[in-house]
């Protein structure tokens, strides 16, 4: 069969008979090991990619794969939404990606709610599209939810550079994936034995910034892609470090992730933001872990335009199990609110909302 | 929200655009991320609009190769 989603070559990252081959050369290794192992990702997507094909199912007993902080819509601060909500209420146009839509903030009010209400909340695919829409309507404040991990934020970096419409604004919450890892590693209860590296963020900032982690913390480390062929090897090149004894950062996700990223978006990320301590839902604050705009780009900020500040005393409603879901410390099965009040139809928590969230893709895949 | 897709580039605009194939579905993307390194015909990988590599094939068929010479089964 001919897929047209990958160059004619790539089919292969879709065979069947090899597949089988990597499966084999996992379960010999794992026999090898022979103790129970935790790996973990910290990507959404790659845990589509997990539920979605079933890789758990094809496992050895004992292998397990959890996912970690990889969902930039389950972590984004619930003051986030509510500033969207109070800039929409002000008068002006919200533009934003599509899984924000249905977040809920700290009081259950999302976007969606909110333009049912009259407000004028759009949703787009592109950054380029809320340029339009501030062309198309210079008579009102556009604001762009800068929301997203590094994959995400050249975009509105690259936007920024080249002069937009006075009229747009960014209400920037980019957060960093590093800098989570780095707080997962330095718990020293965590259970870890390797983890597989985000393979789209790694496609801008490339290997280097993970080399601290197997160096201080001896954890094996892989980049992996999105086809379940991808991640199948980014395991099963983790098994052969541990059987090694090795921890190192690799590769498996070369057609795309270089070393030293993209080189471009890089430089203008590094023009645009500054790092700065962050807020992650349902975890806290997490050193150096966010992107706000930098001095010179400080006129495009949607958070200066704010009448009333915003605060919140909750990130989630009681019992909600969202912030140890996304450490991958509970199973969504373990949360009381799980398919009771918390379901695709009428989430409550952010991981229940995005189809990057741990939550709802255990229910669309893997729950029964 | 890391989402992304494979496209293959299918007419250059002009130094910033390009018009891509999607599996059937033709886009035009913004190209400024990458060096001036696009040709007609490449497949590239595209988040919300924007190509954020050029996909290298011969990379990813040393990977899948080794594993497709195994013989296990």
């Amino acid at each position: 069969m001919r897929f047209k989603d990958t160059s004619p070559k790539l089919d292969k990252f879709r065979s069947r008979k090899i597949a089988k081959k990597i499966l084999h050369s996992i379960h010999i290794s794992y026999a090898k090991i022979n103790r129970n192992l935790k790996l973990m990702h910290v990507c959404g997507t790659h845990e589509t990619t997990v539920a979605k094909s079933g890789i758990r199912s094809l496992l050895p007993n004992g292998l397990e794969i959890i996912s970690g902080p990889g969902c930039p819509v389950c972590i984004c601060p619930s003051e986030h939404i509510s500033a969207a909500i109070q800039l929409a209420k002000q008068g002006a146009i919200i533009v934003t990606f599509g899984d924000m839509f249905k977040v809920p903030d700290s009081e259950l009010i999302t976007l969606s709610n909110t333009k049912s209400n009259g407000y004028d909340i759009r949703i787009v695919y592109s950054i380029n599209d809320a340029v339009k829409i501030a062309n198309n309507n210079s008579n009102k404040k556009i604001i762009w939810l800068g929301v997203g991990f590094e994959t995400t934020a050249p975009m509105t970096a690259f936007t920024l550079i080249n002069n937009p419409p006075t009229n747009f604004f960014v209400l920037s919450d980019f957060r960093l994936v590093p800098p989570a890892m780095e707080l997962l590693l330095s718990d020293p209860k965590h259970d870890l034995d390797g983890f597989v590296l985000p393979g789209h963020v790694s496609t801008i900032i490339g290997t280097k910034d993970y080399d601290q982690f197997p160096e201080k913390y001896n954890i094996p480390c892989v980049v992996g892609g999105f086809d379940a062929l991808d991640f199948l090897i980014a395991i099963d090149m983790i098994l052969k470090q541990i059987i090694r004894g090795d921890s190192i950062v690799e590769n498996a996700y070369p057609r795309v992730v270089k070393a030293e990223g993209n080189t471009i978006a890089l430089k203008m990320m590094n023009k645009v933001f500054k790092v700065v301590d962050a807020k992650w839902r349902g975890i806290g604050i997490i050193k150096k872990s966010g992107f706000e705009l930098s001095e010179r780009f400080v006129k495009y900020d949607a958070k200066a335009l704010l009448l009333e500040p915003i605060k919140s005393d909750r990130d989630l409603i009681k019992g909600c199990l969202c912030g140890n879901v996304i450490l991958g410390k509970a199973v969504p099965q373990s949360c009381p609110h799980f398919l009771k009040k918390c379901t695709p139809e009428t989430p409550i928590g952010p991981c229940m909302v995005s189809d990057e969230g741990t939550c709802r893709i255990r229910v669309l895949y893997e729950e029964k | 929200m890391c989402l992304s897709v494979v496209a293959k580039i299918i007419e250059f605009i002009d130094q910033t655009q390009a018009k891509v194939d999607i599996n059937g579905v033709t886009k035009i993307i913004t190209i400024s991320l990458l060096k001036n390194e696009l040709e007609l015909n490449d497949w590239v990988l595209i988040h919300t609009g924007f190509a954020i590599a050029k996909i290298d094939e011969s990379k990813a068929m040393e990977i899948i190769n080794a594993y497709d010479k195994i013989d296990n089964l």
